[in-house]
């Protein structure tokens, strides 16, 4: 029944991406010169794959639709970047990274890809120190290492809490020196509206230009999304405001399968909502799990402050529950038990929907250990204390100062409170080993593809995976179909195919203007993401997933009715960005619960309430279920299942245990 | 009616680059301390999308004061009045009630306005392009701790790298220059070894293309670095002075 092949090189594990690398096509650098790449995204996945491509010699075209590359929403990512390589001499290892990733995504990546990703992610850090990137260092002059969730070892390489802006800073300033020379076309303000196929391939885009409001015409020999998640389709997520589907699901709707959709990474620990008002959410760094410690009360909707609650009545519960990984267990599992907490009542905070997040422990203990440094007998509590803070905000003050400037609470006195919000999604497009879409010449690169975290990412694999994906998997995997793509001469946009996908674009932005209903976008975009956050969020049931599928239907429906959008086709506009965004996360959302719908299982980020362990862990199903899930669309609310059967030959596949 | 904070807001309007602008007043009312300034604007969008008024465009994008795409001049200040906070992360909870706002959008003849607050930054991605990078292709690089770097130098190149390319310096100075954005990050690659080879060679195009850019010159009065929300300390202008004087003298 399938039409997929994920083209798994043959032999072992260890050998197969060196074998593949060795015995790749090669394009000449006489040909490179004629191909022609566009890239779409200028986050790390996309900014590292056009440098790179452009220094291999190809000519390069890159689009974002923020005014600068350097925006990208990779910026945000705060705690780190995870890499083989054994600086802290713990026992790391390539194999170890591969394992910790298979399992800690519940058992549900492919193998292949993985250990790739493992192998490749020394090369990371060596090309990021080599560009500038002022990672943390030990005195000594050499890099620093902490520790992450689902992992025993310090593999996570970071800038305080702002890796992810100086590794999206390193990416940029390569990107940045091929504008310069003029290898890469830069186009910022312009937005990928969808994709052009001839003759089955990719073969170029249509953009608008967001200040002038015209369609533009891109050809490209390939395409390569690297355009980021759709954790947006929730409303309110860790993703920037502009964070968006679009151009993989006008990818997906021209042929491009999306695989697991359903698969969403609830993060632990953000900030609490704090009323309707709210347009975002903000993470607060996994790295914070290091020091502090998670806890509710003893005692059910105990109304006194933290700080009034004595030790002995206070549940810290993950501890509890988890004591080989304690505060360290993955993502989902920290945020489901926190769920489960504050459901039966022990949450804290005026919404009571939050847990505390305490640093009072970790300030005494480093108090303690700097008093020692400074040789200081007999310190008194108060100059523990005082030292301790100075420490504290030495590791995580910008965090610490954030906090204090969204909830107006001082966190060096009171714990945090926080709870999950939707942070990433594992799904995406579909792609093989290549990188390559079901669309031959269609790439898909970073958050945007499914293929390496399974059901469940672990922390600071995020910025490994698009870096991974850019740096030095597409500049090798590229060449194996642009190899036979030398003899193919530029295609004129003003070619039939051109000519109709613009058409059909601007024929979706008139109806768009042309419905001059009553409500902005954000009101439909707020009533999906709260479908979206009760029926198919921390926890799914059948018969939510039924009742999720008919309100989006209800919505989709209404929205094509009733949206109001402001303003002119031919000029900046943001609600019409807004409007033609949210008219795609309307369509994704169904197929997220018809995915979820199908999984009859729990595992990572998909929890299926009906099947649970007796203690409430995720049930996997793995004699059924052990598969890909990726769609093909074919036709509104329509779409078919292939199944890329998950094979593990290096790993012993087992219930997920972090006891 | 979350809150209970009733606001008069004096909003640059503009339709284009082309078209002369004009602040128009708008009221709005219940807005919760709790609310972020922008989510403030938002408010006032979706009442004015009602009212079938074109609501106000504005840059933004990450709302947790990191990707640098907010820019509001509020005030008189760029990013308003806090210290050390984007506008995306200034809340409500720092105005009173029955304030009057007044919004502006960055004023610089290097920064053109597109539309009402939002204007035109790529003139920072061009002094980049100039020279803002450490020539290394993909695949180049030795293991990473084969270059060890001093702690406090690592730390000092870092507080430089923090720049989030905003453009707050360039509003905030009286001759719009781009001294503060620039140097934070002739600083951070003269601080590192790896930005030794080309260091003379980047200061002097960074530099140049500032000046073709039409930023202005500086004359040392610190706006900028009381300005930045990131807290770039004026000195990294002092050794882009030493920099780029050093490299011209050196020169042939």
């Amino acid at each position: 029944m399938t039409k997929i092949d994920a083209k798994i090189p043959e032999g072992n594990l260890a050998e197969k991406w060196t074998k593949y690398r060795s015995s790749v096509p090669l394009v000449n650098p006489a040909n490179k010169r004629n191909l022609e790449v566009v890239v779409v995204g200028s986050g790390l996945a996309g900014a590292s794959a056009a440098a790179s491509l452009a220094e291999l010699g190809y000519k390069v075209k890159v689009f974002c639709f923020q005014d600068s590359p350097r925006r990208a929403h990779s910026i945000a990512a705060q705690g780190g970047i995870n890499a083989a390589k054994n600086y802290q001499n713990d026992g790391d290892s390539t194999y170890r990274l591969f394992y910790d990733t298979i399992k800690g995504g519940d058992y549900r990546a492919r193998e292949a890809n993985v250990h790739r990703l493992a192998e490749v992610s020394g090369n990371i850090i060596d090309q990021c120190v080599a560009q500038g990137v002022p990672f943390a260092r030990e005195y000594g002059g050499l890099l620093s290492n902490r520790s992450f969730g689902g992992t025993q070892v310090q593999r996570t390489f970071y800038a305080a809490g702002q890796t992810g802006q100086q590794l999206l800073l390193g990416a940029y300033s390569g990107l940045q020196r091929q504008v310069g020379m003029g290898t890469v076309e830069m186009y910022t303000r312009h937005e990928m509206l969808d994709v052009v196929i001839i003759d089955g391939k990719a073969r170029g885009i249509i953009a608008r230009d967001l200040v002038t409001g015209k369609l533009e015409r891109h050809f490209g020999h390939a395409v390569l999304l690297c355009t980021g998640g759709y954790g947006n389709v929730f409303y309110l997520s860790t993703n920037a405001m502009g964070s968006n589907v679009t151009a993989a699901w006008k990818a997906h709707k021209k042929g491009a399968f999306f695989a697991n959709p359903c698969y969403t990474q609830i993060h632990p620990t953000c900030i609490p909502v704090s009323g309707d008002h709210q347009s975002k959410l903000t993470l607060m760094s996994e790295s914070l799990r290091n020091d502090g410690r998670i806890w509710v009360p003893k005692k059910q909707n105990d109304p006194r402050k933290a700080n009034d609650i004595p030790e002995d009545e206070r549940d810290y519960y993950l501890e509890r529950r988890y004591p080989a990984f304690g505060n360290l267990v993955p993502r989902d599992i920290a945020s489901r038990a926190a769920k489960e907490r504050c459901d039966a009542g022990y949450g804290v905070g005026t919404s009571k929907m939050a847990v505390y997040l305490d640093y009072a422990a970790a300030i005494v203990r480093y108090g303690k250990a700097e008093a020692n440094k400074r040789n200081i007998h007999n310190p008194s509590d108060e100059e523990i204390n005082v030292m301790g803070k100075e420490v504290v905000a030495e590791k995580y003050g910008n965090l610490f100062d954030m906090y204090k400037q969204i909830t107006g609470e001082d966190p060096y006195e009171v714990p945090m409170r926080i709870y999950p919000a939707v942070h990433y999604t594992m799904g995406g497009l579909w792609v093989d080993y290549n990188l390559m879409t079901t669309v031959p010449g269609l790439y898909a690169l970073g958050e945007a593809n499914f293929s390496d975290h399974g059901a469940n990412r672990l922390g600071a694999s995020a910025l490994m995976q698009g870096l991974a994906d850019g740096y030095f998997v597409i500049p090798y995997t590229i060449g194996n179909y642009l190899a036979s793509e030398i003899r193919t001469p530029a295609i004129s946009t003003d070619s039939e195919a051109f000519v109709a996908a613009e058409k059909a674009v601007s024929d979706q932005l008139n109806q768009l203007m042309n419905i001059k209903g009553s409500k902005p976008v954000d009101y439909f975009h707020k009533k999906l993401g709260k479908i979206m956050w009760d029926k198919c969020g921390m926890a799914r049931n059948e018969a939510g997933l039924k009742e999720a599928i008919q309100e989006i239907q209800a919505l989709r429906k209404e929205f094509w009715q009733d949206v109001r959008i402001p303003g002119e086709l031919d000029n900046l506009n943001p609600e019409l960005e807004k409007a033609a965004r949210v008219a795609d996360f309307l369509e994704l959302g169904e197929l997220m619960c018809k995915d979820a719908l199908n999984r009859n299982e729990s595992c990572g980020g998909h929890f299926r309430e009906e099947f649970q362990t007796e203690e409430g862990e995720a049930l996997r199903d793995d004699e059924n279920y052990a598969y890909v899930a990726a769609w093909e669309f074919k036709g509104e609310s329509e779409f078919e299942l292939h199944k890329e059967e998950l094979k593990y030959e290096n790993i012993k596949i087992a219930q997920r245990s972090y006891k | 009616m979350e809150g209970n904070l009733n606001l008069t807001l004096k909003i640059w309007r503009q339709k284009n680059a082309n078209e002369a602008g004009k602040f128009e007043t708008y009221q709005v009312s219940g807005i919760s301390e709790d609310m972020s300034f922008l989510e403030m604007i938002d408010v006032l969008n979706n009442r004015l999308i009602e009212e079938g008024d074109d609501p106000v465009a504005f840059d933004h994008d990450c709302r947790e004061g990191i990707c640098g795409m907010c820019s509001m001049y509020i005030n008189g200040s760029p990013h308003g009045p806090n210290k050390g906070v984007t506008t995306c992360q200034l809340h409500m909870r720092s105005f009173s009630n029955g304030e009057t706002i007044t919004i502006e959008p960055w004023r610089a003849g290097a920064f053109p306005v597109i539309k009402d607050l939002v204007v035109n930054r790529s003139s920072f991605d061009r002094i980049i392009a100039a020279g803002g990078f450490v020539s290394v292709n993909t695949g180049n690089a030795q293991d990473a701790n084969n270059i060890p770097i001093p702690k406090e130098d690592a730390d000092e190149a870092f507080a430089a790298a923090a720049c989030i390319g905003c453009g707050a310096c360039v509003a905030a100075c009286k001759n719009a220059s781009a001294m503060l954005f620039t140097s934070a990050k002739v600083s951070q690659l003269a601080l590192l070894p790896q930005g030794q080879v080309e260091r003379a060679k980047r200061a002097q195009a960074m530099v140049a293309q500032m000046d073709e850019e039409g930023f202005g010159a500086c004359t040392n009065t610190g706006a900028c670095e009381a300005e930045c929300p990131k807290g770039i300390s004026i000195e990294n202008i002092a050794r882009m002075n030493r920099e780029y004087f050093s490299a011209v003298f050196a020169a042939k």
